[in-house]
């Protein structure tokens, strides 16, 4: 593809990643083998296939339209004759608002990405892009954009990177290129995030930019390094071999196509980094992408120990929300006297507002597959499982195949590449139930039970699956184990903060500009995540508070947006990381109610086992409801915050005992808008309809008699071209009156 | 599971009919399975997905068929909400609850559905023609509020799309309708 075409027994690069070394014992071989073979094929595809037009392929692209525009683009290359292009799928890269994306990559230039693609606008990227070389830059990804940069240079802005006090590469390099007599027209200048180029060795001394379109990685460590890329590359079409960084560095491949776009050059994309970039059905694209050199290597070491060590040193801890260290884990199981031993991949995603995990299923399945591969291999089980939702077909779909191909290709089952490690994997499907996230239930579920949670200890670790002792993880846990082994625990471990190693992936939604999936390093603020990032709250609202970790989590309010985001300090904040759910709330969000939202949720999910939870939750819901109707009362706050307390100390399982903290937090930071509620009857939001009034404004009104032919209940009066009036006592404040009025003569108050 | 029953044959006879091949065929791969009775949420999908929804009938031949207790069988469909014990309507809609959907509207979308087909959650029109749903999350936020018809997303639903989103359905119904009068 678009890839710099190396042959696969590479010199390894010096930074981070452990140097594969000689070529020992017959996993290795194995593995040089099949990923030889793919190489081949991709070679074959590419020296036919030059130009690569790229469609987005995932549930949200398919919903906005992607399957259609993919259709259409087939019709016009069949059309046109032309038999050096490749159509290619790819997963989703987190840009929600703006799918479809289709990207038209072309030798020797810069890639182009267009988004909310439809047939339209596939029959005009055809005819003036991809066959008479112009693009549409009025259609660009984030655009649109000005001219098509004939140089584009990266820079690393990650705090790693960096030479001598106060030195930057974006700053310095215009007035260096003006002095060499570039055309600064010709050239973009943008800044990224983290390449996986550095290492502990050259942290602060030196610092990376990516040079597009030739994708050459340099290491500059001076001012004097930099002229001599523009010198020799830029203007003397030389690569400069003595700064040149080899090797498939991590971050690298995702910025080669998504550098130049805002919202993706400030993450971090580990989890994330095939999202966009690979073919999710093709594990030949998949080797491409050092696809299961990690579990090559962990194989022909054949230390589960070690495979442990490594997850440890590199401080990663459970994505699925509770952040428990996953060495630690993978230790005790590991540890057991029991030897038939299972794991198991939580892709239950329950968290309504949540899609990190089938993102990742849908657009990078393979990884999650060699994830959980060397997992067994680490603990020692010989049976894995995939738990998913039956919500999520396509993500289904994808990992089976996946599973599949790894069989046909020896990577599951029998003897895996050569070894004598045995292991194989099943999907099994959820069946729509909340509670089915949480550990012991969903081991009951996959033994064909009522998912009901069962008191721990036991842990799963000792006792779990059948009995025996079984390691669950989450999704997005697993994709970063391949990270772990082929980049470096150290590295990953340097990433974040001292507590929580790596990064972690947020679905962004509600009142956000730029919805979508970021995956950012532990510890950036909030404010960096939903402003710059996330662009802001749209339509020049004002943010109220920023909801994380889904039912189980709380609100934090807009005051404490610098609040760095980690396991830590999100739960001093009274709300947790949660799995990465993030809502952001602004003005016209009633606290009150976003509370109710979540009860209701908590309530119709509670399994019933435990009366805490069980009554717990319908009472707090009652009460809720009550304030949000206009009929609560002082006392009813009291009595909620008791509740939630006694809730929460004394449910069975996560669900309830997490279940009144959207209470809790909302209550602790947003009282003043309960009271409004219970004291005053008001709605601060003008959310709640039970606490509003709508009234016709006779200086207004011109009595175009709309509204009256609107109101479901004809509560409104009035001749033609007379003043109309609402009966407030029929009304029942559905608000199609205010809604249809062209005038702005019904106000709500 | 064992195959001890004395009336085994005729069981499985009654069990095919009720299931049809398709299923049967499903239950038999299973039991070449370690922990056959683990399948027992894969076997509900399975006649879900064939009948769209799950009859006592078919619950009795699953119990039969896996050798599980009847009981058990009926307790696990009940549990899980994704097992509709109800006949649906001809198109099946499922409005996203979720909080993403929520924040941006998505109570008003239920609410104006609710108006327009005169049923609320679970339930199915007189005519057969929807049934209402609301699910939880389809994973397509961005897209906020969504509604899925069937397999299709209809994504950012106004209240005021609703009647005309409705009304192509109904127009199916109609022609087709049309196409079979016309043709006896
Ligand atoms: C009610 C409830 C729902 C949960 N839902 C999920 C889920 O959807 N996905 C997930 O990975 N973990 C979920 N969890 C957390 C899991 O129980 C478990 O901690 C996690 O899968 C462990 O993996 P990790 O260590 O990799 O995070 C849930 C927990 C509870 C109590
Ligand atoms: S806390 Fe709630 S969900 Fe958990 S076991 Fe008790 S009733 Fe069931
Ligand atoms: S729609 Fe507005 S202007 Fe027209 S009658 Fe109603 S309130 Fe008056
Ligand atoms: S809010 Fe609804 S019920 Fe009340 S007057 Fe307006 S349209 Fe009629
Ligand atoms: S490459 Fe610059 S911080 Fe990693
Ligand atoms: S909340 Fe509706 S699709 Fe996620």
């Amino acid at each position: 593809m678009f890839g710099e075409i190396r042959v696969f027994r590479q010199r390894p690069f010096d930074g981070n990643s452990h140097n594969l070394g000689e070529i020992v014992g017959t996993v290795q071989d194995r593995y040089q083998e099949l990923s030889g073979q793919a190489e081949a094929r991709r070679q074959e595809q590419l020296a036919t296939n030059p130009i690569l037009i790229q469609v987005g392929s995932a549930t949200c692209e398919h919903a906005a339209g992607s399957r259609e525009v993919f259709e259409e683009f087939r019709k016009h290359i069949v059309a046109s004759g032309r038999d050096d292009i490749l159509l290619h799928q790819t997963g989703c890269t987190g840009r929600c608002s703006r799918e479809p994306i289709v990207g038209v990559f072309v030798p020797g230039q810069i890639p182009i990405k267009y988004e909310r693609v439809d047939r339209e606008l596939v029959h005009q990227i055809f005819t003036s892009h991809v066959q008479n070389n112009q693009p549409l830059l009025a259609h660009v990804l984030d655009g649109p954009v000005e001219r098509v940069y004939a140089f584009e240079f990266l820079c690393c802005g990650s705090h790693r990177c960096g030479w001598e006090e106060g030195a930057n590469l974006e700053a310095s390099l215009p007035g260096l290129l003006k002095d060499a007599g570039v055309d600064l027209e010709q050239v973009n200048i943008a800044r990224a995030s983290c390449f996986g180029a550095c290492s502990s060795g050259n942290e602060k001394t030196c610092s990376h930019v990516l040079v597009k379109p030739d994708k050459v990685l340099y290491r500059v460590c001076s001012t004097d390094d930099l002229k001599e890329i523009i010198e020799k590359h830029i203007q003397g079409g030389q690569i400069v071999d003595r700064l040149r960084v080899g090797g498939k560095t991590i971050g690298r491949k995702f910025f080669e196509i998504y550098g130049d776009v805002a919202f993706f050059n400030r993450q971090t994309r580990v989890a994330l980094r095939h999202n966009g970039v690979l073919d999710p059905g093709s594990i030949t694209e998949y080797f491409h992408y050092r696809g299961f050199q990690a579990l090559a290597k962990v194989l022909d070491k054949g230390d589960p120990n070690w495979v442990i060590e490594q997850v440890k040193k590199s401080k990663l801890r459970g994505r699925g929300g509770g952040g428990f260290p996953t060495g630690n884990k993978w230790t005790m199981a590991a540890k057991a006297a029991e030897k038939i031993r299972y794991i198991i991949c939580n892709a239950d995603e329950g968290d309504p507002g949540a899609f990190m995990d089938r993102s990742m299923l849908e657009s990078d399945p393979f990884n999650v597959v060699e994830g959980m591969i060397i997992g067994g291999f680490a603990i020692g089980a010989s049976r894995g499982f995939f738990y998913v939702r039956a919500e999520y077909p396509l993500a289904i779909e994808r990992i089976q195949n996946a599973i599949q191909e790894c069989r046909r290709h020896g990577l599951l089952g029998k003897g895996i590449l050569g070894s004598d490690f045995d292991f194989d994997l099943e999907v099994r499907l959820g069946a729509g139930a909340f509670v089915c996230g949480e550990e012991t239930a969903l081991i009951h579920s996959i033994e064909g039970e009522r998912g009901q949670p069962r008191i721990r200890p036991p842990y799963p670790t000792e006792s779990g699956l059948w009995g025996k002792p079984t390691v669950i993880n989450n999704v997005e846990t697993f994709a970063n184990i391949t990270a772990v082994i082929n980049y470096g625990a150290e590295w990953l471990g340097q990433i974040g903060t001292p507590s929580s190693g790596g990064t972690k992936v947020f679905a962004l939604a509600g009142k956000i500009r730029h919805t979508g999936l970021v995956e950012v390093p532990m510890g950036m603020t909030l404010r960096e995540l939903v402003e710059e990032i996330g662009g802001g709250v749209v339509g020049g609202k004002k943010l109220k508070a920023v909801q994380t970790g889904g039912p189980a989590g709380g609100c934090i309010p807009a005051h404490m947006l610098d609040l760095p985001i980690d396991f830590d300090s999100l739960s001093k904040a009274g709300s947790i990381m949660g799995s990465g759910g993030m809502i952001v709330l602004d003005e016209d969000d009633c606290m009150v109610d976003v509370a109710k939202f979540f009860m209701t949720f908590s309530q119709d999910e509670s399994c019933g086992k435990c009366t805490p939870c069980r009554e717990g939750t319908t009472r707090m819901l009652e009460i809720l409801e009550r304030i949000t109707h206009g009929k609560g009362t002082l006392e009813d706050l009291g009595l909620l915050e008791r509740l939630a307390k006694l809730v929460k100390k004394s449910s069975l399982c996560g669900l309830g005992r997490a279940a009144p903290n959207p209470v809790l937090s909302t209550l602790n930071h947003f009282r003043d808008e309960y009271i409004a509620h219970v004291a005053d009857k008001r709605c601060p939001a003008k959310k709640c309809a039970a606490l509003l009034r709508y009234e016709i404004d006779p200086q207004k009104c011109v009595g175009c008699t709309v509204c009256a032919r609107n109101c479901p209940v004809t509560c409104i009066s009035g001749s033609r071209r007379e003043v109309h009036v609402i009966d407030q006592e029929r009304c029942i404040k559905c608000g199609r009156c205010a809604e249809v009025c062209r005038f702005n003569a019904v106000l709500r108050t | 599971m064992s195959t001890s029953t004395d009336n085994w044959e005729q069981v499985q006879a009654t069990a095919k009919q009720v299931l049809g091949d398709n299923v049967v065929k499903f239950i038999e791969s299973c039991r070449a399975e370690p922990n056959p009775e683990s399948q027992l949420i894969a076997v509900l999908h399975k006649v879900q997905a064939e009948y769209g929804y799950l009859a006592e009938a078919h619950l009795d031949a699953v119990a039969q068929l896996m050798q599980i207790p009847a009981a058990k069988v009926a307790g696990v469909a009940s549990f899980y909400h994704y097992y509709r014990l109800e006949p649906r309507g001809r198109f099946l809609i499922n409005i996203c609850m979720g909080t993403a959907c929520y924040v941006k509207g998505a109570d008003r979308v239920a609410q104006k559905l609710m108006d327009e087909l005169g049923i609320r959650f679970g339930e199915t029109t007189t005519d057969g023609v929807f049934t209402l749903e609301g699910t939880r999350c389809i994973g397509t936020c961005g897209l906020a509020p969504v509604m899925m018809i069937d397999d299709k997303v209809h994504a950012e639903v106004t209240p005021d799309q609703v009647p005309v989103i409705l009304e192509k359905y109904l127009d199916q119904v109609r022609r087709a309708g049309s196409e079979t009068s016309g043709r006896t």
